[in-house]
């Protein structure tokens, strides 16, 4: 099952028959689909079902075994200038923990090659991070932690985001935000391809809901079609084979 | 060309900072260089071996394995909390990373070798001053080529349930041939020979290092492709 339908919006994504293997496991089986800007992909589905490859083979961090992504046109993984273009946030903070907050995203900053310190300050104060910026790491809670995490993969204006379990240890006032943050990009023409546990925060995100299953895609639903209050009764039959 | 230097500049200094914050690494291998300074001072027996004969081997034991320490620590800082996610899904350049990664290899271990070489100097007694200069080049030479390889392993080594033992097995055997050139070099110079003579092992070294630090900046994108 494909996810690609009839979309008015620019292309930003196109990934066709993507696969990634590891070893003997296909952990991702021939997945295709589209994302237009300002589109959002909310992805469900079990433990094990490929989700999280799938990002990090979009991010570039895995190559496919088979199959093409292309983002803007450039192929995946591709070189400095769509690395550029992509933001990720993940359960895993991928901070210093020796360095502050503004270290920190400052680093990321530099490496987009961003050198104006009001973008970074302007990054952390978008996650309520900013009174935090000269704390060291490891003496932040693991939810602001995230939240200096989800900072750092802003800052440099992505123009897709993928995100994996980004409200991972994130409390209500800092779910808001991101959630509110992602509302905003998405607003703005980004791409957000989410992926998460939590169907009512997905949902109220995502133009698109999709169940991956085995590697592959169980269901995909126009968001406009579905109704919240049935769709956790879809997402189980769509992964029943297997729960 | 100046892009990639740019960016490697970038995450030496972030390497460097955080070794500054912590000094762990830094600290364990003063203390490493140190202690094997002492041990190798009494267990020498200065009637039967001279001071100039045995220097130049303790001298590079000890900054070959004191160096060790410091190179499990370039990528095990990545390592926490997938930190390395974050520099491979940037657009900095695979050949940036390594060269900002050996960056701050170097210039560990030449802080190293800035307080374990007068040691060896007090210890063995050993009238350094008129050959510091060729001494510090023989030094930073060796270190260029030391920093190529293990930052590499380093890289292959982080991932691994056993990374600090993997770095000196895979990195020790490539070592080799840069600590022989470099103890011959340094053994010329301290037994008072004429520089030229030193000349032979130094160019050995050049050679090594032009060939580890290329070889080692074009394996590392693979070691990272997954």
């Amino acid at each position: 099952m494909t996810a690609s339908g009839p979309r008015t919006a620019q292309q930003l994504l196109e990934v066709a028959g993507l696969s990634r293997n590891f070893g003997t496991r296909r952990a991702v089986a021939g997945v295709s689909f589209s994302l237009g800007e300002g589109e959002c992909l909310a992805l469900f589905g079990p433990n094990g079902a490929g989700k999280t490859t799938l990002l990090r083979v979009l991010a570039g961090l895995l190559k496919p075994s088979a199959g093409v992504a292309m983002l803007s046109g450039i192929s995946l993984p591709g070189g400095s200038t769509v690395r550029s273009r992509i933001g990720l946030i993940s359960h895993h903070t991928m901070l210093y923990d020796a360095l502050s907050a503004r270290e920190n995203v400052s680093f990321a900053a530099r490496l987009y090659g961003i050198r104006d310190p009001e973008r970074v300050d302007a990054a952390l104060d978008r996650m309520s991070m900013l009174v935090h910026a000269d704390t060291s790491v490891r003496s932040l809670s693991r939810g602001m932690q995230q939240r200096v995490s989800i900072a750092r993969a802003m800052v440099h204006s992505p123009r897709l985001v993928l995100a994996d379990e980004p409200y991972s240890g994130l409390d209500e006032s800092g779910a808001r935000a991101l959630s509110s943050l992602l509302r905003e990009l998405i607003a703005a023409g980004t791409g957000v391809i989410i992926v998460t546990h939590n169907l009512a925060e997905g949902l109220s995100l995502a133009t698109r809901a999709a169940v991956m299953r085995s590697g592959s895609f169980a269901r995909v639903d126009e968001r406009a079609t579905l109704d919240s209050a049935s769709y956790p009764d879809l997402y189980r039959n769509a992964v029943a084979s297997i729960v | 060309m100046s892009e990639t230097l740019a960016a490697a500049w970038v995450i030496a200094r972030k390497d460097l900072t955080i070794e500054f914050r912590t000094r762990s690494a830094f600290f364990s291998a003063v203390v490493f260089a140190l202690l094997g300074l002492v041990i190798f001072y009494y267990a020498w027996d200065p009637t039967a071996v001279a001071a100039i004969d045995l220097a130049p081997g303790v001298l590079w034991v000890i900054f070959t394995f004191s160096g060790i320490l410091g190179l499990n620590r370039s990528f095990g800082v990545e390592s926490a909390d997938h930190a390395i996610d974050g520099l491979l899904a940037s657009p900095v350049s695979r050949e940036a990373i390594f060269i900002g990664k050996a960056f701050a290899n170097l210039v560990f271990i030449g802080a190293v070798q800035l307080i374990a070489v007068p040691a060896l100097a007090i210890f063995y007694n050993l009238p350094l001053q008129h050959i510091a200069l060729p001494l510090l080049a023989i030094a930073f030479l060796a270190a260029i080529g030391l920093v190529a390889v293990g930052t590499l392993f380093s890289a292959m080594a982080v991932n691994t349930r056993l990374a600090e033992l993997l770095l000196p097995m895979l990195a020790l055997p490539f070592f080799v041939p840069i600590v022989m050139a470099a103890a011959q070099a340094t053994s010329k110079l301290l037994s008072g020979r004429p520089l030229a003579e030193a000349a032979a092992w130094i160019k050995l070294l050049l050679a090594f290092d032009i060939v580890f630090v290329v070889a080692c900046a074009l394996a590392y994108p693979f070691t990272v492709e997954d």
